[in-house]
């Protein structure tokens, strides 16, 4: 029963990374990596139970908190044009 | 017998997550344009995930597991509107407009002049001032 949601969410996963794929614009890649890392949460926590390890759960942990960092700081590279530096806002080639 | 109705509440649960995360995932990929496939997207993030993690935690019982459940779970709750909220103003900031948007209270209607190196159609007169 385990092995069953695994496959759900590895459709969908493959269906989001088709539109990351496919995207027209970089925030609609930018969305499906998001959903990508959402289901790869959920997935790293039902292998732990699909395997019965519950360290698995501690990396589903890790990837939850590098998922939100990697979008934000991406969108704020997208947004300023840099990363961290406030005073160059804005300066950047667009 | 209660154990058994723990355990078919939890299947259901979890069944029911990984369908709600393949209808998250199919309409991000069938939605016209990106804010519909930004809200299709919310479905995983918050539906999905949520069924997911409730039938793990009610397989697992009262242990440590469901802990660190509960912290993955509050995490993409706080997180993932954060990030769906830092998608959409940077996509409005960077010019890309709703499909459907009323186009008569920013500018006379006109086609997309151009695609700048994101992939979005910009119109490079009337685009929203950059912050």
């Amino acid at each position: 029963m385990f092995s069953a949601v695994t496959v759900l969410l590895l459709l969908a996963v493959s269906l989001a990374l088709l539109r990351a794929v496919l995207g027209p614009s970089v925030f609609d890649r930018l969305l499906a990596t998001n959903v990508i890392g959402t289901c790869t949460v959920l997935l790293l926590a039902v292998i732990g139970f699909l395997t019965g390890r519950p360290e698995f759960l501690d990396l589903a942990l890790v990837y939850g908190l590098l998922n939100i960092i990697g979008t934000v700081a991406v969108l704020k590279f997208f947004r300023y044009g840099n990363v961290a530096d406030p005073s160059r806002e804005g300066k950047a080639k667009r | 017998m209660t154990s058994l109705l723990i355990d078919g509440l939890s299947w259901a649960c979890l069944l029911a997550g990984g369908l709600f995360c393949c209808i998250g995932a199919l309409g991000l990929l069938r939605m016209p344009d990106f804010y519909t496939r930004m809200h299709a997207g919310s479905v995983t993030d918050t539906l999905g995930a949520g069924l997911v993690l409730l039938g793990l935690m009610l397989q697992a019982g009262l242990t440590l597991v469901t802990v660190k459940l509960v912290m993955i779970g509050l995490l993409l709750f706080f997180s993932s509107p954060a990030a769906g909220h830092a998608l959409a103003k940077a996509a409005i900031s960077r010019g890309l407009k709703p499909l459907l948007a009323d186009s008569d209270d920013t500018s006379p209607t006109s086609p997309p002049l151009a695609t700048d190196e994101f992939g979005v159609s910009v119109d490079l007169e009337n685009a929203p001032s950059k912050p």
